[in-house]
C-alpha cells in the first residue's frame, strides 16, 4: 500500500518530464530522420536513401558554412571564457557578500530583454546612422559615417553578449565552492599570482569552465537571431541555412539533414573538447 | 601583560618570530591590540584564547595576509612587513588543511618547491624524504580524497616542511579530527616538531591542545596577550583572573576582602562564604576591595563528615555530596555547600564502599595558598 502511494507519486512527478522529452525531443528528432532520409524522385515521390546528405558533402558552400559556423563558435566560446572568467572571479572570491547579489543581478538583466530587442539595440548604436558613428563624426574623429554592422567582428561581439551570461553562472557556482584557504595556501608556498591562476584556480575551476563552454558553444552554433540581425546576408551562419531549406526552398528533407548534420558537428566538438580538458559530462554539466 | 615577553636567559638569543607592538584595527573594531612577543629557535609556541579573540588575524598577519596597522613583525631578525606572503619563509597549515584536491599526494608536496625553481631530481629526492619523515612513505601516487583524516594531516604538515621554513603557523589544525585521532595527533605533532626541530606556532582555542604539546603558551583575550609564559606557570601561576578562568578548570566566587593579616587575606563571597586566601594577584588587594576567588577542584579534598581525621587545611566547609561524576581517573563530586552553592572536587572513586555517594554529608578543605584572589 505504501509503496504503492510512493510509486504513484513518482509517476506523477516523473510524467510531465517524460512526456516533454517524448514529445517534444524525441519524436520530432525520430520524424526529423525519417524525413532527412527520404530522396526525392519526382514531385510528390520520395524514395529511402542518402541522397541530402550526399548533397551536403558534393556542395562546398555547405560544408564550408558549417565549418566557419564551428570555428566562430569556438572563437566566441574562447572570449566568453577570457571575458566572463575574471567577472565571475570578482563576483565569487573579491565582492563582498552584499555586492555579490547585486552584482549577479546585474549580469541576469539583460535576459530580461528579448534577443530581438537586445540585437536592435545593437543595430542602433552600430549602423551608419548610429549613435557611434555619428557621434564619431561629430567629434571630428571620422570625416564620413563608418558602417559598423554586417561584418564578422559585429557577429561575434553580439553573440558573446548574448551569451556571456551562461558562462558566468557555472564558473561563479564552481569558483564559489572554492575555499579561499586553498589560494592563500598556493602563495603561501611561494606560488606568485600566475602559478597559482594556473596551478591552482584553474584546475579547480575546470568543471565549471567546460560546463560553461559546453553551454556557450551549443547555444552559439545553434543561434540564428544575432547572426543574421549584425551580420546581414554576408553571416552565412548554418542555421540560415537550414531556414533557407525548409522555408524558403521548401526544402523539408535537406533541412532535417543539415539539422541532423549541425547536431552531430556540435556533439563531436563537444566530446573533443571534453577528451582534451579530460572532463566528462557527468562532472560538469551535470553538477553545475 | 601585553609588553610581556620571554626573557629566559638559559635561551639562546636567537629568535626565530619577533613581533613588537602589534595592532590591527577594522574599521572601529580593534582585533589585535599592542601585542608584543618574541619566540626563541625551535620551540613549540601556542597562542590559546577563545574564538574571536584575535588570534588567527595574528596569524594571517605573520604569514603575510594582513597587514597590521602599526608595529613591526621580524623573521629571523629582519622585518617582513613588506615582503609579499610568497616571499616570506613562513608556512602554514590552515585550518582545513587546504590541501590541492586536484593533485596528488606528491604533486601538492612539490608544488612548493616547483614554485621556487627547484630541479626535478632535488623534487623526487626532498618529497621522497619528507613522506619517509611523516612515515608515510608509500602515499605519494594517491589521490587526495583517498587519505584519512590523520594521513591528510600529516601531508598537510609534509608539504610545508619540505620549504625548510623558518617559522611553521598551524591554524586549529585538528579541529576536523574526531576525539581519538585528535589525542593521537597531538603527541604526534609534539613529536615532528621535535624531529624537524622548526619553531611552530600553534593556535587553538582548546586547551588541553596548547598544555600537552607547547613549550610556551601566550593567552589571548580580545585582542590583548593576557599572559605567556610555560604551561604549569599558565596554570599554576595565572597572572590574571582571565587566564585563571580560562586555562584548567575552577570553582570561581565574587566576593570583598574583609580582613587584611600579613600575606593572609579573609574574604567573603557574595553568598556569604568566608575564607582565607594567601594568594593574592594584582594591585592594591587590601580591606573592602572586591576580588575574584578560584579554588581547582584537584586542591579541594573531600571527606565523609562521620570518618576519623584531623584536619589542618584553613579553609573548611560542610556540605551534602549532590552527585558524583564519574569519569574514571578524573572523577569529581558535586558539593551543596551551606548557602546552596554547587562547589566541584576531585575524588578517587575506587569502587569499594569507602566512595562518596549522592546524599553523604561531607567535609570540603582546602589550602589557603590553594585559594587566588584577583582584584577585579
Amino acid at each position: 500500500m505504501q509503496s504503492d502511494i510512493k510509486r504513484l507519486s513518482l509517476i506523477l512527478l516523473f510524467a510531465p518530464f517524460a512526456l516533454w522529452i517524448a514529445l517534444l525531443i524525441i519524436l520530432p528528432h525520430m520524424g526529423m530522420v525519417v524525413l532527412s532520409l527520404r530522396e526525392k524522385v519526382a514531385p510528390r515521390v520520395y524514395e529511402f536513401g542518402f541522397g541530402n546528405y550526399i548533397d551536403f558533402i558534393n556542395e562546398p558552400i555547405y560544408w564550408n558554412t558549417l565549418l566557419r559556423t564551428g570555428s566562430m563558435s569556438i572563437l566566441v566560446t574562447f572570449l566568453a571564457l577570457l571575458i566572463g572568467f575574471p567577472i565571475a572571479y570578482y563576483i565569487a572570491k573579491i565582492a563582498g557578500k552584499r555586492s555579490r547579489g547585486a552584482l549577479f543581478l546585474l549580469c541576469l538583466i539583460p535576459l530580461w530583454v528579448s534577443d530581438l530587442i537586445r540585437a536592435f539595440g545593437w543595430i542602433l548604436l552600430l549602423r551608419e546612422t548610429g549613435v557611434i558613428s555619428s557621434f564619431l563624426t561629430d567629434i571630428g574623429l571620422i570625416d564620413q559615417p563608418i558602417e559598423f554592422l554586417y561584418n564578422d567582428i559585429t557577429v561575434v561581439i553580439g553573440l558573446v553578449y548574448t551569451v556571456i551570461l551562461f558562462m558566468i553562472v557555472p564558473l561563479v557556482s564552481t569558483l564559489d565552492g572554492m575555499d579561499n584557504a586553498m589560494i592563500e595556501a598556493g602563495y603561501n608556498l611561494g606560488g606568485n599570482g600566475f602559478t597559482v591562476l594556473r596551478r591552482i584556480i584553474v584546475p579547480y575551476a575546470m568543471p565549471g569552465i567546460v560546463s560553461g563552454c559546453i553551454v556557450v558553444f551549443m547555444m552559439t552554433a545553434g543561434s540564428y537571431l544575432t547572426p543574421i540581425l549584425l551580420g546581414g546576408k554576408n553571416s552565412s551562419w548554418f542555421t540560415e541555412q537550414i531556414y533557407d531549406q525548409f522555408i524558403t526552398r521548401f526544402n523539408w528533407e535537406s533541412g532535417a539533414a543539415f539539422g541532423f548534420l549541425l547536431l552531430a558537428f556540435t556533439s563531436i566538438v563537444v566530446w573533443i573538447g571534453l577528451r582534451l580538458t579530460g572532463q566528462t559530462l557527468a562532472n560538469t554539466v551535470a553538477k553545475s | 601583560m601585553n609588553t610581556a615577553t620571554l626573557t629566559d636567559p638559559a635561551l639562546e638569543p636567537a629568535f626565530d618570530l619577533e613581533c613588537s607592538n602589534i595592532h590591527k584595527s577594522f574599521g572601529a573594531v580593534r582585533a589585535v591590540d599592542d601585542v608584543s612577543f618574541k619566540i626563541p629557535k625551535g620551540s613549540f609556541f601556542s597562542i590559546l584564547g577563545p574564538s574571536g579573540c584575535g588570534k588567527t588575524t595574528l596569524m594571517r598577519m605573520i604569514a603575510g595576509f594582513e597587514d597590521p596597522t602599526s608595529g613591526d613583525i621580524q623573521i629571523k631578525g629582519k622585518s617582513v612587513l613588506n615582503t609579499p606572503p610568497n616571499k616570506r619563509n613562513v608556512k602554514m597549515v590552515f585550518q582545513h588543511l587546504a590541501l590541492f584536491p586536484m593533485m596528488n599526494v606528491y604533486e601538492n608536496i612539490a608544488y612548493g618547491l616547483r614554485c621556487i625553481g627547484t630541479d626535478k631530481a632535488e623534487i623526487d629526492r626532498k618529497v621522497k624524504d619528507v613522506l619517509e619523515r611523516i612515515a608515510l612513505p608509500d602515499v605519494a601516487d594517491r589521490e587526495i580524497h583517498q587519505l584519512s583524516g590523520g594521513q591528510k594531516q600529516r601531508i598537510a604538515i609534509a608539504r610545508c616542511m619540505v620549504m625548510d621554513p623558518d617559522v611553521l603557523l598551524l591554524d586549529e589544525p585538528l579541529g576536523a579530527l574526531d576525539l581519538k585521532l585528535r589525542e593521537a595527533m597531538k603527541i604526534e605533532l609534539k613529536l615532528l616538531q621535535h624531529q624537524f626541530n622548526t619553531t611552530f606556532i600553534y593556535i587553538t582555542h582548546d586547551q588541553s591542545e596548547a598544555l600537552v604539546m607547547s613549550d610556551h603558551v601566550a593567552i589571548m583575550n580580545e585582542g590583548r596577550f593576557e599572559q605567556i609564559g610555560r604551561p604549569e606557570d599558565l596554570y599554576h601561576n595565572p597572572q590574571t583572573s582571565f587566564v585563571a578562568g580560562f586555562v584548567g578548570d575552577s570553582n570561581r566566587w565574587s566576593g570583598r576582602v574583609t580582613a587584611q593579616e600579613g600575606g593572609e587575606y579573609r574574604v567573603e563571597t557574595e553568598a556569604g562564604l568566608v575564607m582565607t586566601s594567601a594568594r593574592a594577584v594584582g594591585q592594591g588587594i587590601s580591606s573592602g576591595k572586591d576580588v575574584s576567588i578560584f579554588v581547582r577542584p584537584e586542591f579541594i579534598t573531600a571527606r565523609k563528615t562521620s570518618s576519623e581525621g584531623s584536619s589542618t587545611a584553613q579553609n573548611t566547609l560542610q556540605g551534602r555530596v549532590d552527585s558524583v561524576l564519574f569519569n574514571g581517573a578524573n572523577s569529581r563530586v558535586l558539593v551543596r555547600d551551606p548557602v546552596g552553592e554547587l562547589i566541584e572536587a576531585d575524588v578517587v572513586v575506587t569502587g569499594g564502599t569507602e566512595d562518596l555517594r549522592a546524599g553523604d554529608d561531607v567535609t570540603l578543605e582546602w589550602s589557603a595558598a590553594q585559594t587566588m584572589c584577583f582584584a577585579v
